[in-house]
């Protein structure tokens, strides 16, 4: 079923010298529990399309259609911006508490998601005894904490290194899928897009268009760091790798 | 030899260090008092002029049989603790102000650059025109001084607060309130204690710059008094006296800021 239909998106940046244009008619469909990718080259303006759907920042034309009223959008950032000066759990019942409505269900759902991804021993302490894994899973259960009806991504990997982005991502994924969420993410990494999307939509550079969407089809689909092993990953790899503007600023 | 052995050594090598820099410090002050009471007993240096150790002792001991001693210290005290608190509060407040309406701060800005510049010294004697030739001259005074740079130095700290943190919050729909209360204000906590400390030695300077223009008691009134008497003994007392009090307050604004900074 159809969640967020967006219809000839386009965001021009005014600045005092010029208008930049970052996004031109993108149109693009996202299905419930759908793991939705979007790579391109940096600075294209991925990274706005998360922003207009969250509504941190306002569209220049087009429209965005959500199938139900009062949707709830998570949002998960590169940085994953714990609170050095709260616990995890207090980090975790942040959403909940701006939004002035902590029941006793809301804890133990947020208690329960911190134990159902081993993180139940560290409910009192704080962000600094965690390791950079552990802190990004304390952040998607921050977000999955509103109970949101979709996430969006923004490069949530890219301050890790190499080995520890490699199991993150199997957990993000993990705990996304378990958790029936449907998810639209931003990468500029090839490789971490085809392992985790359902669909990878690459963009051009700017001002961004949709140049190509790809069904990831691929036999025994598991976790992100199998994905990768998989024989059709070289080809959706090659794809996309041509698909993508090189060298051209 | 094994690492436990080694570490231990380490600690030691460390430990000793510590002990000769205190050493060190200690002996100095030493030095300079002793030196300072011989040049003066042997007539090298002339005791009329610069007081020497034992005079400031004497003089201290007969400002606290007089039962002057704790009312000056005192008086300065409570001046301090009172424009220091004020300065303070006024000065974080005003900065959340000036977050709160970046337009406001625009405008303001070349204000605030001005009278940061400007010696507020020269606004001593307006000062007491206005506010009478009293204690309020002097808080009122020890304010001026003090909560401009309070203020600046809190509002770029606002200013600077991570943008992620604050998109997160609007992520999660928080009005401005909450992102103040829940990321610009708690983020900037070490800010506003660095800040502190500025504000303690501006509020230093200007309530013994205001009691030397207009007071009848405290250590600046002391120093005032000494110099217009002659009585270099009492003026190096009042600075001496001064130097303990600062040291004091210092010591107390480190302990709280290791205390908060702790928790995290």
């Amino acid at each position: 079923m159809e969640l967020l239909k967006i219809e000839e998106l386009s965001k021009n940046y005014l600045t005092k010298k010029k208008v930049i244009c970052a996004l031109k008619n993108i149109s693009l469909s996202i299905n419930e529990n759908e793991f939705i990718v979007l790579v391109g080259p940096s600075g294209a303006g991925k990274s706005t399309i998360l922003s207009i759907i969250g509504d941190l920042e306002k569209k220049s034309k087009g429209q965005i259609k959500f199938s139900k009223k009062n949707i709830k959008v998570g949002y998960m950032f590169q940085e994953d911006s714990l609170f050095p000066w709260l616990t995890v759990l207090d980090n975790c019942m942040l959403g909940l508490k701006i939004k002035n409505k902590i029941t006793k269900e809301d804890e133990k759902y947020v208690k329960m998601l911190l134990k159902k991804y081993g993180l139940s021993n560290f409910e009192k302490s704080y962000p600094k005894e965690l390791s950079g894994g552990m802190r990004q899973r304390v952040a998607l259960i921050r977000t999955l904490a509103i109970k949101p009806d979709i996430l969006l991504l923004d490069e949530p990997f890219s301050a890790l290194d190499y080995q520890t982005r490699i199991t993150v991502s199997d957990d993000v994924f993990k705990i996304i899928k378990e958790e029936k969420k449907t998810a639209l993410m931003v990468t500029h990494d090839i490789s971490e897009a085809i392992s985790m999307a359902d669909k990878v939509v690459v963009l051009s550079n700017r001002p961004a268009v949709v140049k190509n969407i790809y069904e990831i089809n691929m036999d025994n689909k598991t976790i992100p760091s199998e994905n990768r092993k998989n024989e059709k990953f070289n080809f959706y790899y090659n794809a996309i790798w041509k698909d993508l503007d090189h060298y051209e600023r | 030899m094994n690492a436990n052995n080694e570490h231990k050594k380490y600690l030691k090598k460390l430990k000793l260090r510590t002990i000769k820099v205190i050493f060190f410090q200690i002996f100095i002050l030493l030095l300079f008092i002793i030196l300072w009471q011989i040049l003066s007993d042997k007539g090298i240096i002339n005791s009329f002029l610069c007081s020497s150790p034992k005079k400031v002792v004497n003089t201290i001991i007969s400002l606290w049989k007089s039962n002057d001693l704790i009312i000056h210290i005192w008086v300065t005290l409570k001046e301090i603790l009172i424009s220091f608190s004020l300065g303070t509060i006024i000065g974080i407040l005003f900065a959340a102000f000036l977050w709160w309406f970046p337009f406001a701060s625009r405008v303001l800005d070349p204000y605030l650059t001005i009278i940061n510049s400007l010696p507020k010294v020269s606004l001593g004697p307006i000062i007491i025109i206005w506010a009478g030739a009293n204690q309020q001259s002097i808080i009122l005074m020890a304010l001026l001084i003090s909560v401009i740079s309070t203020i600046i130095s809190v509002y770029v700290g606002f200013k600077q607060t991570n943008k992620t943190s604050i998109r997160l919050l609007q992520s999660f729909k928080a009005n401005k309130f909450q992102i103040f209360t829940k990321v610009v204000f708690p983020s900037n906590i070490n800010t506003i204690i660095s800040s502190l400390k500025i504000n303690l030695s501006m509020t230093f300077v200007g309530v013994i710059m205001g009691e030397l223009l207009v007071s009848k008691q405290g250590l600046g009134y002391l120093i005032n008094y000494g110099s217009q008497v002659f009585n270099t003994s009492l003026v190096i007392t009042g600075v001496v006296l001064l130097g303990i009090l600062t040291s004091v307050l210092y010591f107390i604004i480190l302990f709280v800021e290791n205390k908060l900074k702790k928790e995290w």
